[in-house]
């Protein structure tokens, strides 16, 4: 669905922000891409949708060269959400809001009218139909923002550090969306460095450092990994904390699941007394 | 873009930078003057020379040329302007186009050039905190002087921010170059709209970190660092002065035999 072949970006400024990346996400994929500040996910994830173009190598996108297509016609198939709900926000009503790509993308005005509906319930704005973004809460506004890319329905969802300023029941939520999605039969990458999250998630995890992919794997492997996790900056999930900590007890180190832990912990406890 | 990227300031240290601001400043407009006072081809050839042992000293070639780059679009269209209507307006069932013609159209151009090139000097070689310190010890009040500093240093961070919501609208299937005039204008309504919001969010989030931190406690301020002219920052003054002296002379007594540079060109 999405391949990188051996990409090199710099910036403008000089900046090289990507160093040889190559990775396969597939139809249906679940994918974290995590890393430092400054490692190039947010720039890895923007070639996805043709935003930024390769200096060298390139990205296929449903076959297609994203330096042979416009930006608006590769976000129909790719969404991106942006990190910060503020940097698109702009009409007077929620539903405007939800209905401007629709517009962009050339739906008709009954399809609109229908998809606009599905996607303000969907996440939960019935209430704020008419409101004006600019009056909603942070999270708020970042379901406004969710909403106006689900409506056009792409194939690709990317979310860029959905997880920033929600608290934390507007991450479980956020989670069981997401999942939502993805057995859906929705292709999701999220971008973040939230590793609590991530661990919840457990989708597939890409590790970044300084422009490259460093690691990749089930999240189950790669975020108990300490090598991996050391040279990647990430500090391990607790839950894996506290297993790496009881390794001496013969319990298993790969464990991030709250409820797998549980069972563990139980059965060991059991068997003990 | 890129024009502005030759007038923001990077921190390197050389002769240039360490100039007082009010005496590069004083400099940027005799440049500025002289420039206006030509309309010959050579004064402003000459002029556009001698600024590049500046741009050498300073060591910023680079950002230079880049803003010169820039430019050159805008060049590009001022000569063509000044040629078509000039030509047009003065000449026109005579063909071809007189020479004079070439060379007025040709230094109108150059002097656009000087003027972007010593303006981007001064930028380039200035930070927004000496110019900020300049205008204070030339008693502008201090909310000017700060307001002033804040907003050059904010440019850089607007411009990677419309960058951001360029970007975040165009994934949202928005074509900023697609339709007629007006529609390319409207196309530019969902990217200012988010701008100016989070400009105005910004500064009243400014003001209030500002106040936390006592902005305005005192009346009278002191610096750490002032400005102080001296021998370097004479030579400059005494340089932008003799220019400026001859120029008027040139321009008073021996304006009419500045020699045309149209032969050489068409030679």
């Amino acid at each position: 669905m999405i391949e990188v072949k051996d990409v090199f970006f710099t910036y403008t400024n000089n900046v090289e922000a990507l160093k040889g990346v190559s990775l396969k996400i597939r139809e249906g994929d679940f994918v974290a891409i995590m890393g430092q500040n400054g490692a190039g996910k947010t720039t890895l994830v923007k070639h996805f949708n043709g935003l930024l173009k390769p200096t060298k190598g390139s990205v296929i996108v449903n076959g297609v060269d994203t330096r042979e297509e416009s930006v608006a016609k590769l976000s129909r198939r790719v969404g991106f959400v942006f990190q910060n709900p503020d940097s698109q926000l702009f009409c007077e009503t929620v539903e405007e809001e939800v209905a401007f790509a629709l517009r962009n993308f050339g739906f008709q005005e009954k399809v609109i009218k229908t998809r606009v509906e599905w996607a303000i319930n969907l996440l939960g704005l019935t209430r704020y139909r008419q409101t004006s973004p600019f009056m909603l809460s942070g999270g708020e506004r970042k379901r406004v923002a969710l909403a106006s890319v689900l409506a056009w329905d792409p194939d690709v969802v990317i979310l860029d550090e959905p997880t920033i300023g929600q608290d934390y029941q507007q991450k479980e939520k956020l989670r069981q969306f997401i999942i939502q999605l993805n057995t859906q039969g929705k292709t999701v990458v999220i971008v973040t460095h939230d590793v609590e999250f991530v661990a919840e998630c457990n989708p597939r995890v890409v590790f970044m450092v300084e422009g490259k992919i460093v690691g990749q794997g089930a999240a189950k492997q790669v975020l108990t990994d300490r090598k991996l996790l050391a040279r990647a900056s990430i500090v391990p999930p607790q839950i894996s904390q506290i297993f790496m900590g009881l390794a001496d007890f013969g319990l298993p180190t790969d464990v991030i699941d709250v409820y797998e832990a549980k069972e563990i912990l139980l059965d060991f406890l059991e068997a003990k007394s | 873009m890129s024009v502005f990227e030759g007038f923001r300031f990077r921190r390197v240290f050389s002769p240039i930078h360490e100039l007082d601001p009010r005496v590069k400043f004083f400099y940027v407009c005799v440049v500025f003057v002289i420039a206006v006072m030509f309309t010959q081809l050579l004064p402003l050839i000459l002029l556009f020379l001698i600024q590049l042992p500046f741009v050498l000293m300073a060591g910023v070639q680079k950002e230079w040329i880049k803003s010169m780059r820039g430019a050159s679009l805008l060049a590009l269209m001022i000569f063509l302007f000044n040629f078509l209507f000039t030509y047009f307006y003065r000449e026109y069932p005579s063909f071809p186009p007189s020479s004079s013609l070439l060379e007025y159209s040709l230094s109108m151009t150059l002097r656009f050039i000087v003027l972007v090139e010593s303006f981007s000097i001064f930028f380039l070689t200035t930070s927004p905190d000496r110019l900020g310190l300049a205008l204070e010890q030339s008693h502008v009040p201090y909310e000017f002087c700060f307001a002033f500093t804040t907003a050059v240093r904010f440019v850089p961070v607007l411009a990677e921010e419309a960058q951001t919501i360029m970007d975040a609208q165009k994934a949202r299937g928005l074509e900023l170059e697609r339709g007629n005039f007006i529609k390319r204008i409207k196309n530019y309504i969902p990217i200012l709209i988010p701008l100016i919001v989070s400009a105005i969010r910004r500064s009243l989030e400014l003001a209030e970190a500002m106040e936390s931190r006592a902005w305005g406690a005192t009346d009278k301020r002191t610096n750490l660092y002032v400005l102080k002219i001296e021998r370097r920052d004479y030579i400059l003054a005494l340089i932008s002065i003799s220019m400026l002296i001859l120029a008027v002379y040139i321009w008073l007594f021996l304006r009419e035999q500045i020699p045309s540079l149209i032969p050489l060109i068409t030679a």
